[in-house]
């Protein structure tokens, strides 16, 4: 199965972990992912900000270099694929902006007929991959390793499009189909505070705080997440939650494709699992072993 | 201004709603009944100068002053709970993104570090075609946060040793078709 | 042959007048082919400006009448009056719309002017071809259906009955009473619903003209308005009614569990015996119990059949059948209640997730004192809560859910804080958007419930969890909500919560409109005459609504409605005749091909085929005349009367002609 890719400006950077661990366990899964020549960056929430229009274009751009390949665009970051669902949605439902749009791409030579889809990477592994075929590929027992289903915000809102936007139940069936267990875990779509633990520090960190509390006072032995900003405000402000709220987390969160990797027995450094801030611990390795 | 003092129509601006209602589905607006299903799910809503359903209360009667330089909209993170939940469909975030869009233009930013954020990574994206975070947050941190510097320097060095901070940005090759692109854009007149 | 068509031309005061000429539109009409005379008058509709008509017709001075004016659906009824009085068949009149086509769309005077013109042009040469038609007319059998035994259904039927007439109730559970057999106490007045529900009940069940048939569904309706025919299916009860006396060995004795009889106090609630053989409450009329198929041991695993050793009537048996019996009806009543809606869909209110979170229905059941917590107020674990938490509109004025207001949950949220401030010590708090106390009593009811302390917060509850970030938030169920007055988002710690859900259009409705030949809205409910002046009948003649399957009401609003239908019904009755549409399709026999394509398009279900002479037939009684089948019919065998072809295009001819 291929796919076109869209990686997103942080998995080639402050997430380069999750890019690594995707490359790993591709190949094993049987999907291809064939990274979008000359991409540009969708803007997330801060070009939008400030500017509407060059915001969908940018994201139209994306759109128009894929729709020649004329397969479906995959992405592994939940902003970018908030930012091209949304821009791929209005762009049916919202004429006046299409015009606009097909005016704007036209200047760079460009055309969008509206004839792709845009998917996250979760949803193509777990759906499209499967279950079945998943539980196949696993060797390390995982048994009695409980894992937090961390999906954040942007995955599952405000398109419904592969999951529900207060329960979703993807990622609770991938760790149940690698063998682990899924903690019942009620905080799984509140939101981590996102951009805002750069500019409103304490506000973030407080919201991490209550997802962190959670998984601890639910015994869980990692979290695993799919959003690379999700991924760096749990992970890398860990020590500073402490720090403000004079707690001691010690859990680490990983990406759901290195949880994937871990499974299929591939090795650490593979995966990226050295770049994690909160190493894995000792009663995560008791499980899943060293390596 | 909600000082104490009695509001006469005369200080209100009802052009406002004109502007927020041409928005994709901001018509919606005007069907809000005010139930604060939003502010309830916002996960900021308790710091907010006023929670998202006091800021379409005060849209729909004209205080334009008293929304776009309150502190609601730079303190939104686009997390969509609102969105989703609200009973009459309104698309409360894109709203808060126009407001910021307003506020940046009609220059309402001081003490917003989100707009030095969100200025710089425009710049970024214009100039590369692609975000270059270690870029970015230098930026940020010397325009804005020079009191903090030091805490984010720290994290910087844990993301370094990690690898996962790079120093080089990556520039597209057709670098030229986006700025066409968004040239264009900036022709037809952006909101 | 000539005909003298006269014109009349109306001012309709300034609505056409206003921007019209009428002078120059009585010129012009003067000067068509056929017209004998033209007049015209301020409001044609009104005594003096018929009597100008009649006297015209009277005095033989016009065969034909062209009436320019209103929309036909105002007054063209008034004036086939003047027609018929006057001594000519109803069907020679034409009305040239030119107020709601014309006067009233249109901006420039001269342009209508203009239009109104063709408008007449075009009447005029429709009319001088027009063909007299026969009313036709149909016996109205006195026998009325009433589908649905709630308070509604019940109400109609009693009113039928008391008047002497026969009436057929069919109920789809095993016992008449509907909803209100599930609440304690209604509101304003906070009357015990059963007891003044059941004395109803048994009169139902006793009054000779009502025959009733409980545990039956509307099988299948055919027919027209005066004379339907309909198949009821009685399900198998596997208790015989007649040897039943109601005695209860056999639910007492029964070990199978329709209600489950272990796990917590939510779970087992139930109005009457859990076990599977059972009545529904303990009011039931009839008093007969019934087997559930889904959790008897016999059915399930052919084993027990203690019931059937206990009886001492030998009333078990379990090899009935279902049985159709056939009726023959004069009018249809639909009144078959509401359901309400599933809260479990609403992830972030946890209802079926977390425990003591339940619906108003369950609620109303746990505070029966005929119920399984003998009217007691308990949490799931048998304790009585210190607080209790009422939600409003879950589902309802939702565009995710339903648009609509469901109307009577203000009322029983504030229902129920009184009764929880009467049977217990709780706290109540009351998370309201919009307070609705639009009837009789009713804002002195929330009067009188603001005097009683309890805590109203408005603001729609955005979400209930029970993780704590307190210590007093321990073990409680927390509702997070924007108290909107205060401006504060809040944190409320509860034990309880009670969502008041939205009331949905029952289960099956759909199947029953579509076998009554009537619609469903968009909303789900069935679909009335119009909306302010015809709220209990239908488009269907001789089929008409009552209740909860309208839109949600409340009872007064209910009995209301239904007795309207009575009313509705027994005028029916009382004419014993009818007069349908005229204006019906005919087919022509030699013509008819017998391709059968007007059979399936027929939106009335009014085209039948006969095998013999293989030809189609179009039963007058239903047809409307649509026209969609002669339009379809590939022979051209259909005509539409009063709208035949060659009108239609003389008063195509009628417009082009007029062009200046």
């Amino acid at each position: 199965m291929k796919y076109t890719y869209y990686p997103g400006c942080s998995v080639k950077a402050t997430a380069n972990l999750y890019q690594e661990s995707i490359d790993a366990i591709a190949p094993k899964l049987g999907i291809e992912l064939d990274e979008l020549d000359d991409w540009n960056c969708c803007g997330a929430t801060a070009y939008m900000s400030v500017k509407e229009l060059m915001s969908f274009a940018l994201s139209a751009r994306n759109l128009a270099l894929a729709e020649r390949y004329h397969r479906d665009i995959v992405t592994p970051c939940s902003a970018c694929y908030l930012v091209l669902n949304k821009t791929n949605h209005y762009f049916s439902d919202y004429p006046e902006l299409r015009k606009k749009l097909g005016i704007a791409l036209e200047a760079g030579g460009l055309s969008y007929s509206g004839n792709i889809r845009v998917r996250h990477l979760l949803d193509v592994i777990v759906n499209d991959v499967g279950i079945e075929r998943i539980g196949e590929l696993v060797t390390r027992k995982l048994e009695n390793l409980r894992v937090v289903p961390y999906y954040g915000c942007q995955v599952v809102r405000p398109e419904k499009d592969f999951d529900d936007p207060d329960d979703p139940k993807t990622m609770d069936r991938l760790i149940e189909a690698l063998g682990a267990t899924c903690v019942d875990y009620p905080l799984k779509t509140k939101c981590c505070g996102a951009s805002l633990m750069g500019t409103q520090e304490k506000l973030a960190l407080s919201l991490c705080k209550e997802l962190l509390a959670n998984a601890e006072n639910r015994d869980a032995h990692c979290i695993i997440t799919l959003c690379p900003l999700c991924q760096m405000n749990l992970d890398v402000y860990q020590v500073k939650v402490n720090r403000l709220f004079k707690t001691k987390f010690n859990i680490p969160v990983i990406y759901f494709s290195q949880l994937i990797g871990i499974a299929m027995g591939l090795p650490f450094r593979d995966l990226g699992l050295q770049r994690l801030a909160v190493k894995l611990t000792r009663p995560m390795k008791a499980i899943v072993g060293g390596a | 201004m909600l000082a104490k003092q009695v509001v006469t129509e005369s200080s209100l601006n009802l052009d406002f709603l004109d502007e927020i209602y041409s928005l994709p589905g901001g018509n919606e607006i005007k069907k809000c009944i005010q139930c604060g299903t939003c502010s309830g799910s916002c996960p900021f809503g308790q710091v907010m100068d006023h929670a998202p359903r006091k800021i379409f209360s005060l849209i729909r009667a004209g205080f334009r002053d008293e929304v776009l330089s309150s502190n609601t909209i730079w303190l939104c993170s686009s997390c969509y709970t609102c969105a989703v939940r609200c009973p009459k469909e309104i698309k409360i975030t894109d709203v808060m993104y126009a407001l910021k869009r307003l506020a940046v233009k009609e220059g309402i930013t001081r003490g917003k570090k989100a707009v030095v954020l969100s200025k710089n990574f425009v710049n970024l994206v214009n100039k590369y075609g692609r975000n270059h975070e270690t870029e970015l947050m230098t930026r940020y941190i010397l325009q804005a946060e020079k009191l903090n510097a030091f805490s984010f320097v720290t994290q910087g060095w844990k993301l370094f040793s990690r690898g996962r901070l790079p120093f080089m940005p990556h520039k597209i090759k057709n670098i030229d078709q986006l700025r066409k692109i968004l040239k264009k854009v900036d022709e037809l007149g952006d909101i | 042959m000539s005909v003298r068509v006269g014109v009349y031309v109306c001012h309709c005061g300034t609505n056409i007048a206003g921007k019209i000429d009428i002078d120059e539109v009585v010129r012009f009409s003067e000067g068509l082919e056929n017209v004998a005379l033209v007049r015209e008058y301020k409001f044609m509709c009104s005594d003096p400006g018929q009597a100008l008509i009649q006297k015209d017709i009277e005095e033989g001075k016009v065969d034909r009448v062209v009436v320019a004016s209103c929309s036909p659906l105002m007054h063209e009824s008034t004036f086939r009056s003047v027609c018929e009085r006057s001594g000519i068949n109803p069907y020679l009149l034409t009305m040239a719309n030119i107020r709601e086509q014309c006067s009233w769309v249109h901006v420039d005077a001269e342009d209508s002017t203009d239009k109104a013109k063709d408008l007449i042009s075009a009447a005029v040469s429709r009319t001088s071809l027009l063909e007299p038609l026969e009313k036709r007319v149909v016996s109205i059998n006195p026998r009325t259906l009433v589908i649905g035994g709630g308070i509604a259904g019940i109400q109609v039927a009693l009113d039928l009955a008391d008047a002497g007439k026969e009436v057929v109730l069919v109920e789809r559970e095993p016992s008449i009473g509907g909803h209100m057999a599930k609440f304690d106490k209604t509101f304003p007045t906070l009357d015990c619903s059963a007891c003044i529900l059941t004395p109803r009940m048994v009169s139902v069940g006793q009054n000779p003209n009502i025959e009733l048939l409980t545990y039956s569904e509307l099988d299948e309706v055919n027919g027209y308005v005066g004379n339907f025919e309909v198949k009821i299916r009685k399900k198998a009860r596997y208790v015989d009614p007649e040897l039943c006396n109601g005695c209860g060995m056999c639910w007492e004795k029964c070990p199978g569990t329709r209600v489950p009889r272990k796990g917590n106090a939510h779970e087992k609630l139930s109005l009457g015996p859990t076990s599977s053989i059972y009545m529904p409450f303990m009011q039931a009329v009839p008093a007969v119990p019934v087997i559930d198929k889904d959790s008897c041991i016999y059915f399930q695993k052919d084993k027990c059949r203690i019931c059937e050793k206990v009886c001492e009537r030998n009333a078990i048996k379990y090899d009935m059948v279902d049985e159709i019996v056939e009726y023959e009806v004069g009018n249809i009543v639909i009144a078959t209640g509401f359901k309400t809606f599933d809260p479990g869909i609403i992830k972030r209110y946890k209802y079926g997730v977390l425990p003591n979170v339940m619906t108003s229905l369950e609620f109303e059941v746990m505070n029966c004192a005929a119920g399984s917590t003998g009217g007691s107020i308990v949490m799931a674990d048998g304790r009585e809560p210190e607080s209790i938490a009422i939600v409003h509109c879950v589902g309802s004025r939702d565009n995710n859910y339903h648009e609509y207001c469901s109307r009577v949950c203000c009322m029983y949220a504030l229902k129920y804080a009184h009764l929880i401030k009467e049977k217990t010590k709780a706290e109540v708090y009351d998370f309201y958007i919009d307070m609705r106390c639009f009837g009789k009593g009713y804002e002195e009811f929330y009067d009188r419930l603001l005097g009683e302390d309890v805590r109203f917060v408005r603001g729609k509850v955005a979400e209930i969890t029970n993780v704590p970030i307190h210590e007093s938030e321990k073990d409680k169920l927390i509702l997070t909500v924007e108290d909107t007055l205060l401006g504060a988002v809040r944190r409320i710690p509860t034990d309880m919560v009670v969502l008041c859900t939205a009331l949905e259009a029952p289960d099956g409705l759909p199947d029953i409109a579509k076998m009554c030949n009537v619609s469903v809205g968009k909303d789900g409910f069935i679909i009335e005459k119009h909306p302010k002046l015809g709220p209990v009948a239908t488009a269907t003649d001789g089929v008409f609504v009552a209740g909860g399957s309208q839109s949600p009401k409340d009872i007064p609003d209910t009995v209301a409605q239904a007795s309207a239908v009575s009313s509705a019904v027994l005028s029916m009755i009382t004419r014993e005749k009818i007069e349908i549409e005229a204006a019906t399709a005919e087919i022509d026999e030699d013509r008819c091909c017998g391709c059968r394509i007007c059979n399936t398009l027929c939106p009335y279900l009014a085209i039948k085929f006969d095998v013999e002479k293989n030809v189609s037939v179009v039963n007058e009684a239903l047809c409307k005349g649509c026209g969609t089948c002669v339009a379809a019919c590939p022979s051209n065998a259909i005509t539409a009367k009063h709208f035949e072809n060659r009108q239609i295009l003389a008063e195509i001819e009628g417009i082009l002609s007029a062009a200046k």
